[in-house]
């Protein structure tokens, strides 16, 4: 068991090159790019012209919506994964459980699709 | 590696995991900075152009000075920009990118990590991306970059559903979420290979999978005609660089996931053809993948929006659960007993 634990400093090995890369290209880029700003160049980009109000707009309900959904149908997958590994040596009764699981999640996907919360009318 | 991971750490092996991790990331950054000047040879060749061809011999060194040019361009931050986070968001979407490929075996002894979690390691630490997304979006207080973050994190978390349930079908035919056990339990003939059997599954996670690369025809979160070019309008230089790196990087996991989950890893399409080495049928099957990839981009037109999120959650979370409970029920009839 302590064994295992190699492998998860391959991983911190892995996270930690993973910082490094952009931390060192971005200093030496530091080094040898050129600086020279200008308010112009610092003003928010909107195509030309000049940005009116607040960047950070309003948005769409809509993506609270699809974040639900998507909350809701990660748990699933949550409980999903270990069923499926297990799944081989569980019997019938299993099965059953997890299609009632389901298809007491998939109502709800039902009523959001009836509701119109996956039709998309504007951006 | 497999010996190493089974003997008592040292220092000694701590200093040899981190220089061959260095050799993987270098693997990795040769594979982005030639598989861009392959996509824009492919794309051109397929619309009868010619692709780059100044720079170096057949335009060889093409990537390697527009990598070059990044590093010396000028690097702006928007005066109303949120600076902590808009620095932080593209080192935050490139780590995770390159910490999933520490799980990813290439053959039965070379590989890096081998946890028993590795699939849903992968799974669970691709979605970081996601938050990165959004969070470049919002920091360059621009209102085409947060109209496309959002749009990209509402497509990448829609389609992160379907991805994650048509690979449950794989995990129950092995029976583990180890990568390595994954590829061993797939049979010596190409047709034992879960592709065939798990062929709903194979379909969905490809589709899905693109969609997640945010490739053609996908590619509404950069849709350059409507949003500019969406939650980057803000990053110049180096910093866009990583937005592009992480795309690329994560062509290679998600190619080699392919191969690992659905074409049998490292086993050969016969078992007469089993003298050829097994990294090689790897990377054969991993260079097909990155090949479909473009062939994509050059062929298709892009999604609309509206069709878009109806697509995701109408046809392939409705298919993908129906493949867990056709394999679930495959399993209980046939194979067990």
């Amino acid at each position: 068991m302590e064994k295992y634990i190699n492998n998860y400093v391959i991983v911190a090995i892995f996270i930690l090159l993973g910082i490094l890369l952009p931390v060192v290209a971005l200093t030496a880029g530091r080094i040898l790019r050129p600086s020279k700003p200008s308010t112009e160049k610092q003003t928010t980009y909107e195509s030309g012209n000049i940005p009116v109000g607040e960047g950070q707009v309003r948005f769409n309900i809509r993506y609270y919506l699809f974040a639900l959904m998507f909350v809701i149908f990660d748990v699933e997958t949550v409980f999903l994964y270990p069923w499926a590994v297990a799944y081989q040596q569980l019997g019938l009764f299993v099965l059953v459980e997890m299609l009632i699981f389901v298809s007491l999640l998939l109502v709800g996907l039902l009523y959001a699709w009836k509701k119109k919360v996956l039709k998309w009318n504007s951006i | 590696m497999g010996d190493l991971l089974l003997e008592q750490l040292t220092w000694g092996n701590a200093l040899i995991f981190f220089l061959s991790a260095v050799v993987l990331l270098m693997i990795v950054l040769g594979f982005v900075t030639y598989a861009i000047y392959f996509e824009r040879k492919v794309i051109g060749w397929m619309q009868l152009r010619i692709g780059p061809n100044r720079v170096g011999p057949f335009g060889l060194l093409q990537t390697v000075a527009d990598i070059l040019k990044l590093l010396l361009k000028e690097d702006t931050i928007p005066r109303k920009a949120d600076r902590a986070l808009f620095i932080l968001a593209p080192v935050l979407a490139y780590v995770p990118a390159f910490a999933v490929l520490a799980v990813i075996p290439y053959t039965d002894s070379l590989y890096f990590a081998d946890l028993n979690v590795g699939l849903l390691y992968y799974v669970a630490l691709s979605g970081i991306t996601t938050l990165a997304i959004v969070l470049g979006g919002w920091a360059s207080n621009n209102k085409y970059a947060l109209l496309g973050g959002m749009r990209s994190a509402a497509q990448m978390i829609s389609y992160e559903v379907p991805l994650v349930i048509s690979i449950v079908g794989v995990v129950m035919l092995s029976g583990s979420l180890n990568l390595r056990t994954i590829v061993a339990e797939q049979g010596n003939w190409f047709w034992e290979w879960n592709f065939l059997p798990q062929i709903i599954g194979f379909v969905v996670f490809v589709i899905a999978a693109v969609s997640e690369l945010n490739r053609t025809p996908f590619d509404l979160p950069e849709a350059e005609s409507e949003l500019v070019a969406g939650y980057h309008v803000e990053y110049s230089g180096f910093r866009f660089a990583f937005f592009m790196l992480t795309e690329y990087v994560y062509v290679y996991a998600i190619a080699a996931l392919t191969t690992i989950l659905f074409l049998g890893g490292w086993h050969a399409p016969a078992p007469f053809l089993d003298f050829v080495p097994g990294l090689l049928w790897f990377m054969l099957k991993f260079a097909c993948i990155v090949f479909f990839l473009f062939w994509l981009r050059a062929t298709f037109p892009r999604v609309r929006v509206d069709q878009l999120m109806g697509f995701g959650w109408k046809v392939l979370l409705p298919l993908a659960i129906l493949n867990v409970f056709v394999t679930a029920a495959y399993i209980e009839f046939f194979i067990k007993r």
